[in-house]
């Protein structure tokens, strides 16, 4: 039942959104809402292995430029199919391509999550450090292959031109407005079926005490490598719209910084502890940049970004919704009987009547 | 490929690897020994940088010396980012994601300060030694790469000299191993660390002048680096100091190499190749435990 | 003799130089109650983390129910029946105490039934385990609401949720009152008519001495010892390097 609400909640926000950006007839809410919606995949994708298993991972742009550049790759052989394929594929090849978007989103998810499934097979067996260090790892040897690799374009970038025919809607930025929005409600409905199930309990083993966990028969290597597949994959998917979006994809771009930061940002500034935390940090912080790219300079914002990022770790490490949720509780009446106030603060929590 | 240019090629890389033993060094204390995983460690290696072009644009200072001068800031620092750390998070022991957070943070705002004060881009120092190249027969050794790679071999030994034969020096090896013999020993365990993440920092000086002498210098390069420092220091063996100089060493040569023969393009894959791999197959090191 | 539940063939163990074990043989019989003691330090736990999986032993042999554990996971010897608890206690800290219990019900518990458990089931046995060490009363509260001694009975309860065919219980008494130690040493003891073989490791000769059927004195990580209570408590060895101090 709670479910069922959830969804419908999120239908609705995102259709009131939509029509009102399309009764203001100005493309700008589009582009911008697009920019932050990927942010909440992004970061709902991070918080997955950060937040819930407690794997940080500074390559997120990596698993993103993955998606990007195969969509680039697949893009270019759909452009050129009479010279990349042989003559007896040809035709399959003719029919197929240039793929849609939802093709291409499956696609750099599938993509995405093996290289994070074969990351975590080489380094998930050492410390949580080791980790994270190989993951900044990955984003810098990716970011190089790419750069090296003049298919995509190499460091000189690559132009998607957008396809004539408009699915669904006419215009293309709200058609990959929509997109991003289906895509933000799937993310962050896995994140709350996996937070409500057994795999959401073996996370937060891994993430309190490995050992003790492992003694108690949680196979966490397994988990582990199923958080970050999912996690990459998810990434990846962000990702693959993203040239479309664009118009001109090139390495630095892709591999941009602002995505590793605000990846880990926006759910360590939200919260950490459910899927409330991403959503709300992405949403604040995606907006305000968008605001201050606008009025003051894309460096500064960034800037703002980070300095609230080791605020918060330092001041605050719940996040908005832990200080949501102690506010909250501070007012729950004493006689132990539910307030609005209290079922707000466990609506945020990660298991429902947990605490 | 003539044999005058690998030689020369392997030379530029050992001299290369001595100037990054002293860039990791500072790592090997923090995270070999104290545990710490200071990946904004590169941020105050350019941060050096930066410091020593100031001086040497408006007072013509060397680098080095420049650098030197202002150790004492930087130890200062590091002993305060260290309190920082250490009361928000070492006390409460939610280290793990919460610490990296806070140096992703920093790494990041310094970079992005230093982009906001100087823009992005290369800034370079001069120095009388800096143009100056000894040529024996066919082997080049440019004094740019010579003067820093001595001068960080030389900081490396002092270092070890320290961490073995005085009292406080021992006193950081031993923190890292028994905390409780410590405290026995009439040390304190909390300064004694804070004593050696601000020395780690210290270096980060030193290694920013040398860095600046080698290379012209912008505030992302700072991130290339954090693949390097960590492939070298868990290469070495984490808390060994002789183990860091050969892993760095043999990292500058085989960087030398790719960037000779198949194009400085690749030369970043090369250092987070090491890292990947090592992490994946011999992550206790060369002269692993 | 039937086969034994636990065979430990020449275990060794090393931190760097230091031999923390040095070739351990110990043999469990199905149903038994075994105690294990030792000076701090003698490798008591290093032991169990051998067997248990938590270490990898350098040398020797592990077999458990026919099995042998070499090179298995720790999580993979909890499925086959060994459970342990931990001498310091490793509670799941964001999670309540009943939830810390689920979590062997939700991964073990499956595989020494055969099916998963329902949510009816798993509550009811969160409830009875709670129960069994008295802390039904905190079962919605968190591991930092707890005393130490709760700790304990937590860390004891959370090792039993997982069905085990095999308990170790590694000083798990530690701080209790004397009445309190009575109350686990018979709780064990019904565990073990119910067909679970125990080990306890702990430093109470009180419950040592009424829990055991056979007592086992490791010292320096060497077994010095290994039979009937009695006879080994007078054992000259076993008081001079133990038992005396």
């Amino acid at each position: 039942m709670r479910a069922l609400l959830f969804y419908i909640g999120c239908i609705i926000v995102g259709g009131l959104f939509f029509a009102f950006a399309q009764w203001l007839g100005n493309d700008y809410l589009f582009f911008a809402g697009y920019t932050v919606l990927q942010f909440v995949v992004l970061a709902t994708a991070w918080n997955i292995l950060g937040g819930y298993c407690g794997y940080v991972n500074f390559g997120s742009a990596a698993f993103f430029a993955l998606g990007a550049y195969s969509s680039v790759a697949l893009h270019k052989l759909g452009a050129n199919v009479d010279r990349y394929f042989p003559d007896w594929l040809s035709g399959l090849a003719h029919t197929i391509m240039p793929l849609n978007i939802p093709t291409l989103i499956v696609i750099g998810g599938i993509v995405s999550g093996l290289v994070g499934l074969g990351t975590g097979y080489l380094t998930l067996r050492l410390r949580g450090a080791f980790f994270a260090i190989a993951t900044l790892a990955l984003a810098v040897v990716l970011q190089t292959l790419i750069v090296n690799w003049d298919f995509v374009g190499g460091s000189r970038g690559a132009y998607i031109i957008r396809p004539a025919e408009v699915p669904i809607l006419g215009n293309y930025i709200q058609y990959l407005f929509l997109v991003m929005l289906v895509l933000s409600v799937v993310a962050i409905a896995i994140a709350r079926i996996i937070e409500q199930s057994r795999l959401g309990y073996g996370f937060a083993t891994i993430r309190d005490d490995e050992i003790a966990a492992e003694a108690c028969g949680v196979p966490t290597l397994r988990l582990k490598l199923i958080a970050t597949t999912i996690s990459g994959a998810l990434m990846g998917m962000a990702g693959a719209p993203f040239p479309y979006y664009i118009g001109y994809l090139e390495p630095s771009s892709a591999f941009g910084l602002a995505y590793a930061v605000n990846s880990i940002a926006m759910p360590m500034i939200g919260g950490t502890t459910s899927w409330v935390g991403p959503l709300v940090g992405a949403l604040l912080l995606g907006t305000l940049q968008q605001v201050a790219t606008v009025t003051i300079s894309s460096a500064v914002n960034l800037l703002i970004v980070g300095l609230l990022l080791i605020g918060f770790v330092i001041v605050a490490p719940r996040g908005i919704v832990g200080l949501v949720q102690e506010f909250m509780r501070e007012r729950a009446s004493d006689q132990g009987q539910p307030t609005w106030r209290s079922r707000l603060a466990t609506f945020a929590n990660m298991r429902p009547g947990a605490r | 490929m003539t044999i005058e240019l690998l030689i020369n090629a392997i030379i530029a890389g050992l001299l290369l690897g001595g100037f990054y033993a002293a860039v990791t060094v500072g790592i090997s204390i923090s995270f070999g020994i104290l545990d710490i995983v200071n990946i904004a460690h590169p941020a105050f290696i350019i941060l050096g940088s930066y410091i020593a072009y100031i001086v040497n644009q408006t007072l013509g200072f060397d680098p080095i010396l420049t650098a030197i001068v202002v150790l004492p800031a930087f130890y200062a620092l590091g002993a305060a980012v260290y309190q920082v750390y250490h009361a928000s998070f070492e006390k409460r022991g939610q280290d793990a994601l919460r610490g990296l957070a806070f140096f992703f943070g920093l790494l990041f705002v310094t970079e992005v300060m230093l982009i906001l004060v100087f823009g992005v881009d290369y800034r370079y120092v001069q120095a009388s030694y800096i143009e100056y190249t000894l040529h024996i027969g066919f082997m080049d050794l440019p004094f740019r790469m010579v003067i820093p790679c001595l001068m960080s071999l030389l900081m490396v030994l002092l270092l070890q000299l320290y961490l073995s034969r005085t009292f406080t020096g021992r006193a950081i090896m031993a923190v890292s191993q028994d905390q409780l013999a410590l405290r026995l020993m009439a040390a304190d365990p909390t300064k004694i660390k804070r004593i050696a993440f601000a020395i780690s920092i210290a270096t980060a000086s030193i290694a920013g002048a040398f860095l600046i002498i080698i290379q012209p210098v912008e505030p992302s390069v700072g991130r290339e680096y954090i693949g390097r420092v960590f492939a070298i220091c868990v290469l070495g063996g984490l808390q060994s100091l002789p183990g860091t100089v050969i892993a760095a060493m043999l990292l500058g040569v085989v960087e030398s190499l790719t960037a000779t023969f198949s194009g400085p393009s690749w030369a970043p894959a090369v250092s987070f190749g090491f890292l990947l791999l090592t992490l994946a197959f011999r992550p206790a090191g060369l002269l692993g435990r | 003799m039937a086969d034994a539940l636990l065979q430990v063939d020449n275990l060794g163990k090393r931190f760097g130089g230091f031999v923390a074990l040095d070739g351990i043989n110990l043999s469990v019989q199905p149903g038994e109650r075994v105690g294990l003691i030792g000076p701090n330090g003698s490798g008591k736990s290093t032991l169990v983390n051998c067997m248990c999986g938590t270490l990898q032993n350098e040398s020797g042999t592990v077999r458990f129910d026919g099995h042998e554990m070499n090179g298995l996971a720790a999580h993979e010897r909890t499925h086959r029946g060994m459970a342990r608890s931990f001498q310091l206690p490793r509670p799941f800290v964001t999670l309540t105490v009943a939830e810390n219990l689920r979590i062997p019900l939700l991964y073990t518990a499956h595989t020494r039934s055969g099916r998963h458990l329902s949510q009816q089931e798993s509550a009811d046995r969160c409830e009875e385990l709670a129960g069994l060490v008295g802390l039904s009363a905190k079962a919605n509260k968190l591991p930092r609401d707890l005393t130490q001694v709760e700790m304990r009975k937590l860390e004891l309860a959370r090792a039993m949720a997982a069905d085990p065919k095999l308990l170790i219980a590694d000083e798990a008494m530690a701080g209790l009152s004397q009445s309190e130690v009575t109350d686990i040493v018979e709780l064990l003891i019904k565990l073990n008519e119910r067909g679970i073989t125990i080990i306890l490791i702990e430093h109470i000769m009180r419950a040592v001495m009424s829990f055991s059927q056979r007592l086992v004195v490791l010292v320096s990580g060497k077994k010095i010892a290994d039979g009937p209570p009695q006879e080994v408590v007078s054992h000259p060895e076993v008081i001079g390097a133990y038992l005396g101090q």
